[in-house]
């Protein structure tokens, strides 16, 4: 019988440590893991106990690439158990933190880690020495998102500006004006970055996915909106756990997410909130996309180097707005008083949908905590691309085809520090 | 042109909550007010494109990481010249993201953008747990890599 497989043991340019091994029967592939070997890291645990303030600083220690969100999700979740609105100037300088972090990392993706498999090259040093305008333009852009957390945030890593009801600084209008130069010149390589990925080939391949993603009357999703999917879900964050569950399998130390009543796997981060939210998008960012090749919907996650890239357009661009718009608000935070209750809070991660939920003492200690990152939500759709796409790649020599299994991986820049709450690769084909 | 970019930099890579990860750092704030005014020094968490946005305009960079060789014992100091050949493999594994230090030094020379004179200092690290202090072995190699870098430049700068 003809048996094959195709085995990573520790997947290189993904965050975080994991592997996957995909099995081939006669030419048919019949099992596909991802596994997740990084410790479990029991920060839900580490929060009961501590007061409900400390929540933004605590989970922002979750993710170094992503911390914004965790500490986005945190507020809004605290926010919500405390009854407190934060709106105006301050929810306009949340957005743009996050305007930040999503240039941060979509740009580190998209330029380090993803395009060097679409070019042919091992990594992005190989890629630098043929394509090093391409590298530096990357590098520059990726500045202008640290930047911007770097101002907003207090730092470029775990910023510490951040807390429940606002901020511990906010910024003079004045001060915004640097960083406003500097945007304009991220949007034009934001622009350039578009139309350079929109140039790569892309495997022809498509999926029925389950998207799912937050959606908000006016705006392209960051903090706020209704949870929405492509099958008609409209929930509020607080449903979330009656239409999500997450179980354990053995091979992994990040539990996987499902959608409750056999609903089976979805799929958070841009192509799902792209396809969610094209309306949302600026007319300009639209065309943008649109000359890239890209439809309203897209469902080849092969693509999706092209819709971070757009979503990057969109986070320079809103950004700009949002410094032209700024006005000083009358205070850094609004005030919060501690009582017992529960709090729910979804934000768009850079890798999709970001969920907490805390329940508070009467004064404000966490008694339980609950975190769903975004790749643990797509560990189950990862693992179905495998199933279904690498049977098509067959044909390639083991070496391509072990590349093509993890670029499919890399579609979904999978964070396994966050989920673990990385990767190998264990193909057998006989 | 006048330029006022640092021409030698010091650069302390670690995380300062991951015990003696945090090596790199504490090394580069022993040398605050040690060394001539026209040596910047500088604290990163060693993530690659800040790194590489340090290296601008620079002639000499010097870089204190902590490593993990596994060879050696806890607070031994090596000393490599990266000026011209990359770092060792395998031995800078500590961060926890995909692009480090030696993919940071290694993009920087396919740019172009390498210090043509860059030096790394890497002190062997023995615990990394969370919100632990520097070992008494790391603790103890700060001052030896302080000295030792407070003469190399001294050497080399002035």
């Amino acid at each position: 019988m003809a048996r094959k497989t195709i085995k990573v043991n520790y997947l290189a340019r993904v965050e975080g440590e994991g592997a996957f091994k995909v099995v081939v029967r006669d030419g048919v592939v019949t099992s596909a893991e991802l596994s997740i070997f990084e410790p479990p890291r029991f920060f839900e645990a580490f929060l009961r106990g501590r007061a409900f303030s400390e929540a933004p600083d605590i989970t922002a220690r979750i993710c170094g690439i992503c911390p914004v969100a965790y500490q986005m999700s945190a507020v809004h979740a605290m926010e919500n158990a405390l009854g407190v609105t934060v709106d105006g100037p301050l929810r306009a300088l949340r957005r743009l933190l996050y305007c930040g972090e999503w240039i941060e990392s979509h740009t580190l993706h998209v330029y380090m880690l993803h395009a060097p498999d679409f070019l042919g090259y091992e990594g992005a040093i190989d890629m630098a020495r043929d394509h090093g305008d391409a590298v530096r333009r990357g590098l520059g852009l990726k500045k202008a998102g640290n930047d911007i957390v770097n101002f907003v945030g207090g730092r470029e890593i775990h910023p510490i500006n951040v807390r429940v009801g606002g901020f511990y600084r906010v910024p003079r209008r004045r001060e915004l004006a640097p960083l406003a130069e500097t945007l304009e010149r991220a949007r034009e390589a934001a622009l350039e970055t578009v139309r350079w990925v929109g140039g790569f080939e892309f495997p022809d391949r498509e999926r029925d996915y389950t998207y799912v993603a937050l959606r908000h009357p006016d705006e392209y999703p960051f903090n706020e909106g209704h949870i929405v999917s492509s099958r008609g879900l409209n929930i509020t964050a607080s449903d979330y756990d009656r239409h999500f569950e997450e179980i354990h399998v053995e091979r992994s130390t990040a539990l996987q997410s499902r959608m409750r009543d056999g609903g089976g796997s979805y799929l958070v981060g841009p192509l799902a909130r792209y396809n969610l939210n094209f309306d949302r998008l600026s007319p300009s960012v639209q065309d943008a996309a649109r000359a890239a090749g890209l439809g309203a919907t897209c469902a080849n996650p092969y693509q999706s180097i092209v819709v971070r890239a757009v979503e990057v357009l969109h986070a320079c661009e809103e950004a700009l707005r949002i410094i032209a718009a700024y006005e000083e608000p009358d205070s850094q935070a609004v005030p919060v008083e501690p009582r017992a209750g529960v709090g729910y809070g979804a934000t768009e991660a850079p890798r999709g949908l970001l969920y907490h939920r805390y329940r508070l003492e009467a004064d404000g200690t966490i008694a339980e905590a609950r975190i769903v990152p975004p790749t643990s939500q797509n560990q189950a759709s990862i693992e179905e691309d495998l199933a279904s796409y690498v049977g098509g790649f067959l044909d390639l020599p083991d070496e391509a085809l072990r590349n093509r299994c993890e670029q499919t991986v890399r579609n979904y820049d999978p964070c396994i520090s966050c989920a673990t709450h990385f990767l190998r690769l264990d193909m057998d084909r006989g | 042109m006048t330029d006022d970019r640092p021409r030698c930099i010091v650069i302390g890579i670690g995380n300062p909550d991951r015990g003696d990860d945090g090596v790199g750092r504490a090394v580069a704030r022993s040398l605050q007010g040690r060394l001539p005014p026209k040596v910047a020094i500088v604290e990163q968490d060693g993530e690659a494109t800040s790194l590489m946005a340090c290296f601008d305009g620079v002639r000499t960079a010097y870089l204190i990481d902590a490593c993990a060789s596994a060879a050696a014992r806890p607070g031994s100091v090596q000393r490599f010249d990266v000026s011209g050949t990359p770092l060792p493999q395998g031995a800078f594994t500590l961060s926890t993201h995909g692009l480090g230090l030696a993919e940071a030094i290694e993009l920087a020379r396919a740019l172009g953008q390498l210090p043509p004179r860059c030096i790394v200092y890497a002190v062997e690290a023995g615990t990394v747990e969370p919100g632990a202090p520097l070992s008494p072995p790391v603790a103890a190699a700060v001052e030896t890599v302080g000295a030792r870098l407070c003469a190399e430049i001294e050497r080399t700068v002035v």
